[in-house]
């Protein structure tokens, strides 16, 4: 027996909202969550019904956790690293790995493609998103990974298994501290991506050059799309990830909802959607 | 049929009407969910195309050739040139739009 029937990933109104449908209907229900959300950064809301006066967005955040938690949800800070799908889930964090029956999607709106020259021009020809998916195309390859924290490193393990040719490539951040993984560091700003028919070079600010066949895209915290990506979701051409009325994605027991399905970025639309995700889930289990 | 290197010269080269050719792997999470779009089209369009699915495991030397470095990949071939490819997650309208 799977140790929860939902897991949730974001605890921002959304996900929130969902869960209390969830836990008031027994399901066992997992929130996990990392980082700031952008509700948590609004000063001030008063367009939200029912406020008996002005609140910040951490505020209501906090309401919203306190609230679900009283309810039995099980609230673990933690950063979603993959998804994987094989009847059931597989929700892989920086620390654990958690099994469900459902997993929903609630991490809010994700980022837009990298402004660096290449990323976009070379998707396919490569630039990867999906260690997972395509490592093996790279066997002893010289492969660069763009991205500083956690989540780089989780894509390099899952690239050492087919090249020790790994260049991580922070693009003038500071590579996380608590690493498990020894690999080469290139911490320079990079200028841009080339290569004719696929990625040949990287070309950094200082004018320096650097050969490579491949680079995986990981970062910052796993976004939305990212996640859904990996999967196998179906997202648009803003990230987006689509799911119909029900909020259900193209994949089976994967929901989504809020700011990752795109559209206003509003609490109440995120609520809604939260408590649908939650109806929807609940006829899923039962 | 099952495409390898050594028969895909006679079945998606030296076709007549144009292939679908769909590049995966067994463990590809997108893969899996575009199967049954693939499968879809293939019945859809009977006797119009041909439609091949390459697991890149085990058709490795075809993956190299064909440059494969994300999956799934989707190829178009007519009159033995290959004429249009899409990488990743695809509406079934797309792929069918890129065999018109």
């Amino acid at each position: 027996m799977l140790a929860y029937d939902v897991i949730v990933i974001g605890s921002g109104p959304a996900g929130i909202s969902a869960s209390l449908y969830m836990a008031r209907a027994n399901l066992k229900v997992l929130v996990i969550s990392k980082g700031i959300g952008t509700l948590e950064k609004v000063n001030k809301i008063e367009n939200y019904y029912g406020l008996p006066e002005t609140l910040n967005g951490a505020q209501i955040q906090q309401n919203g956790i306190n609230q679900a938690k009283k309810l039995g949800v099980k609230i673990e800070s933690d950063e979603v690293v993959e998804i994987k799908y094989n009847n059931n889930y597989e929700v892989e964090t920086v620390n654990n790995v958690y099994e469900s029956k459902v997993v929903i999607i609630a991490t809010g709106a994700s980022r837009k493609t990298l402004p660096i020259k290449g990323i976009k021009e070379f998707e396919g020809r490569g630039v990867s998103y999906c260690a997972t998916c395509d490592a093996n195309f790279f066997k002893n390859r010289k492969i660069a990974i763009l991205g500083s924290k956690e989540y780089a490193f989780h894509e390099a393990e899952e690239l050492k298994r087919v090249t020790d040719k790994i260049t991580l490539l922070t693009n003038g951040e500071k590579p996380t501290e608590n690493r498990t993984i020894d690999i080469e560091v290139e911490e320079k700003n990079i200028r841009e991506f080339r290569g004719i028919n696929r990625i040949e070079e990287v070309e950094f600010e200082d004018n320096s050059k650097k050969k490579i066949d491949g680079v995986f895209v990981a970062v910052g915290v796993a976004s939305s799309s990212d996640l859904a990506r990996k999967v196998g979701a179906r997202i648009d051409e803003k990230g987006s990830i689509i799911v119909n009325s029900k909020m259900e994605t193209n994949v089976p027991n994967l929901l989504a909802c809020g700011d990752c399905t795109g559209g206003v970025l509003q609490i109440a639309k995120a609520v809604y959607e939260g408590m649908i995700a939650g109806m929807t889930a609940i006829k899923i289990i039962k | 049929m099952k495409i390898t290197s050594q028969n895909f010269k006679e079945e998606v080269l030296n076709s007549n009407i144009p292939v679908l050719i769909d590049f995966y792997a067994t463990w590809c999470g997108p893969c899996k969910m575009m199967s049954p779009i693939v499968e879809e089209i293939a019945k859809e369009m009977e006797g119009k195309i041909k439609v091949y699915k390459i697991d890149t495991d085990e058709e490795q030397d075809l993956a190299i050739e064909y440059g494969i470095m994300s999956i799934p990949t989707f190829m178009i071939f007519k009159d033995g040139k290959n004429v249009a490819t899409a990488v990743g997650m695809r509406d079934k309208e797309e792929l069918i739009k890129m065999i018109k």
